[in-house]
């Protein structure tokens, strides 16, 4: 069985986040493993690890997929110190500024040329917040579509995912024959830290550099120029008027009280 | 002729709000066409609830795919309907499915998609609030379709009256849309109380409240409010993951949100920053949800709630 696992680089999400010119300043900001995608690598190995264990060679292997600049390559190291097994990062000058739409293209290409049998993805990038990508994947590749996962089962001999389906609309159990593409929430497990040797591990495990050739998708399909959708404006939002604060001395409840007549809100 | 399609969703035979919400955007740009997607029988029914919306005509397909194989036998019915109908523009509810259904959709037909709309231009220009609120950036979809998901609750419903035509459609689903097989289906259990995204006032409680809700849930009772919780309340279990508000959970926007022991994390924060007016009651003068707050209490909640039920109580009487 071979998995994939698409993992984003995103901006720190406890930074303020700033925009110029319309789009995210990814400069200004730390990059990390998006933090939504360590669930979908620690339920990957979940998946793999007992399947494994006690071979020399894994059998089961698991493969992240990244699409960004030369710096996700730290995002990728940290999913292999986790226990992954490679990367492959598709980097290209063109691909800045891709939509959603140039997103799931390409990494549908990466996934198609790695045939693989299993596709996981976090729910959500925590800087574009589509939660759109793993359905695209789906729609692009044609393969099922198990998403937002609050658990997993695979099995592996006969070639079955089943998930329940966690949404705010209730749960479904729902299954699929191989190939899937599936999404975790965040409430499925505790991902792992790496631990020293997983990190040491990590720094010898192969990290694929592939450009937009590789895969043969044209720079006009992808980047700014190739987006179905552009932004014509970003604005700061004012910042919230400063509010009163009170210390409790046995009247806070009834200035409360007070606060939200005089509002109106109650 | 020129229409908008937007997509009425419905649970328990039920048509959501936000059917009417995304007829009154859609009709500054054209006619509304809505459509149901429903299990045999049903659309009749569902159909009656859209009356005195926007909505001009419904289009309903009846088929027990949709239950049985879930986003993929929604959008491949929608793609058909797109095909025929040709609309200037495709709205969907901003709901986990909605963007997962709209997502598809757009690579489908070849549009362009923006979801988490808090507003919807006649000329199609679309208003979405990004991290967290702190920015407002304007949108539009330049190829294809546009296909746009718009938060619950981000417009006020405009009614008229009118009842719009209904027209059963007849389609297959094709074999490659049943890839995925839904066994069991089981709605999230509503309370007697508003639902989060759709109330005017929610009130939310958080580690805190050391598991007992009964205060917040008294506050919430009495202003008609919604509850809602932080993750950690509803990873300890003390609420149901439903209710969650924040990055991962839901985001909320109303006119009153009163935070009841949460400390204000930037994923908590994420969901609920744009919300009109915000009230904190917390122990710690330093939490950093006091940043936010426009009625800042440092103190006990198991204090400072009843007595403001208490006084609100008096002020009404
Ligand atoms: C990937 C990811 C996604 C996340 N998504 C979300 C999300 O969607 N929503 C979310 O909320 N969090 C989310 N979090 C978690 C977030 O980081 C915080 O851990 C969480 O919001 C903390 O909840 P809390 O404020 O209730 O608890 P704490 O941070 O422990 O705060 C409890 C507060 O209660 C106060 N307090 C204690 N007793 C009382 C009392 N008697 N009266 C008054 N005040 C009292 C304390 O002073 C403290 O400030 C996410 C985290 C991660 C990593
Ligand atoms: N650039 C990317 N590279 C790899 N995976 C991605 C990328 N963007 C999104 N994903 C995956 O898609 C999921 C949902 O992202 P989004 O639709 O952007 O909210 C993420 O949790 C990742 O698993």
């Amino acid at each position: 069985m071979k998995i994939a696992i698409c993992v984003k680089q995103v901006p720190d999400s406890w930074a303020e986040k700033k925009m110029v010119n319309g789009v995210l300043d990814r400069e200004s900001v730390d990059a990390v493993l998006n933090d939504l995608d360590e669930y979908a690598i620690e339920e990957a190995l979940r998946v793999v690890e007992p399947l494994n264990e006690g071979k020399e060679t894994p059998e089961h292997t698991i493969t992240l997929i990244s699409m960004g600049p030369d710096r996700a390559t730290e995002a990728i190291r940290k999913g292999l110190s986790m226990g992954a097994d490679s990367g492959v990062l598709v980097t290209d000058p063109a691909l800045a500024g891709s939509d959603a739409i140039a997103t799931s293209k390409v990494l549908s290409e990466v996934i198609r040329a790695g045939g693989f049998d299993l596709v996981f993805c976090g729910t959500e990038s925590t800087d574009a917040r589509m939660s759109v990508i793993p359905a695209m994947l789906a729609e692009r590749l044609g393969w099922a579509q198990l998403t937002f996962a609050g658990s997993v089962k695979v099995d592996a001999s006969n070639s079955v995912v089943e998930i329940a389906r966690m949404t705010e609309s209730g749960v479904e159990t729902m299954s699929a024959k191989f190939p899937c593409v599936v999404s975790v929430i965040e409430k499925i497990n505790e991902p792992r830290y790496p631990s020293f040797k997983g990190i040491m591990a990590a720094k010898k495990k192969v990290i694929e550099n592939k450009s937009l050739a590789d895969f043969g998708i044209s720079a006009a399909e992808v980047g700014a120029t190739g987006a179905w959708s552009v932004v014509a404006d970003a604005q700061a939002r004012p910042p919230r008027d400063k509010g009163v604060k009170i210390e409790d001395s046995g009247e806070a409840g009834a200035k409360l009280a007070d606060y939200l007549a005089e509002k109106r809100l109650v | 002729m020129s229409n908008v399609l937007i997509l009425a969703d419905h649970d328990s035979g039920k048509v959501a709000k936000t059917a009417a919400e995304l007829a009154t955007l859609g009709k500054r740009a054209s006619s509304v066409n809505a459509v149901i997607l429903s299990a045999p029988g049903q659309s009749d029914a569902l159909a009656a609830q859209l009356a005195n919306t926007e909505v001009e005509k419904v289009l309903s397909v009846e088929s027990d795919d949709f239950a049985k194989h879930g986003i993929a036998a929604m959008v491949d019915a929608l793609s058909q309907i797109v095909a025929t109908t040709n609309p200037v523009a495709v709205l969907i509810p901003s709901t986990a499915r909605g963007k997962e259904i709209a997502g598809r959709l757009a690579v489908r037909i070849g549009g362009g998609v923006i979801t988490d709309a808090v507003d919807v231009a006649s000329n199609l220009q679309t208003t979405q609030s990004v991290f967290g609120g702190s920015f407002t950036v304007t949108a539009s979809v330049k190829t294809g379709t546009p296909v746009i998901t718009v938060r619950p609750s981000a417009v006020e419903a405009s009614s008229t009256s009118n009842s719009p035509t209904v027209e059963k459609l007849s389609i297959s689903i094709a074999d490659s849309a049943k890839l995925v097989t839904i066994s069991e289906s089981k709605p999230a259990v509503k309370g007697g109380r508003p639902e989060l995204t759709e109330a005017k006032i929610v009130i939310s409680g958080g580690r805190g409240t050391n598991g007992d809700f009964s205060q917040v849930e008294a506050m919430a009772d009495l202003l008609g409010a919604a509850v809602g919780a932080s993750r950690a309340a509803t990873d300890a279990g003390w609420y149901p993951h439903t209710h969650q508000v924040g990055q991962t959970g839901k985001t909320v926007s109303p006119q009153l949100y009163v935070a009841c022991g949460i400390s204000g994390a930037i994923q908590h924060r994420a969901g609920m920053q744009t919300s009109k007016t915000i009230v904190a009651i917390n122990k710690d003068p330093e939490a950093p949800i006091f940043d936010l707050a426009d009625f800042g209490v440092v103190g006990d909640l198991f204090a400072v709630l009843p007595q403001a039920r208490e006084a609100i109580a008096a002020k009404r009487s």
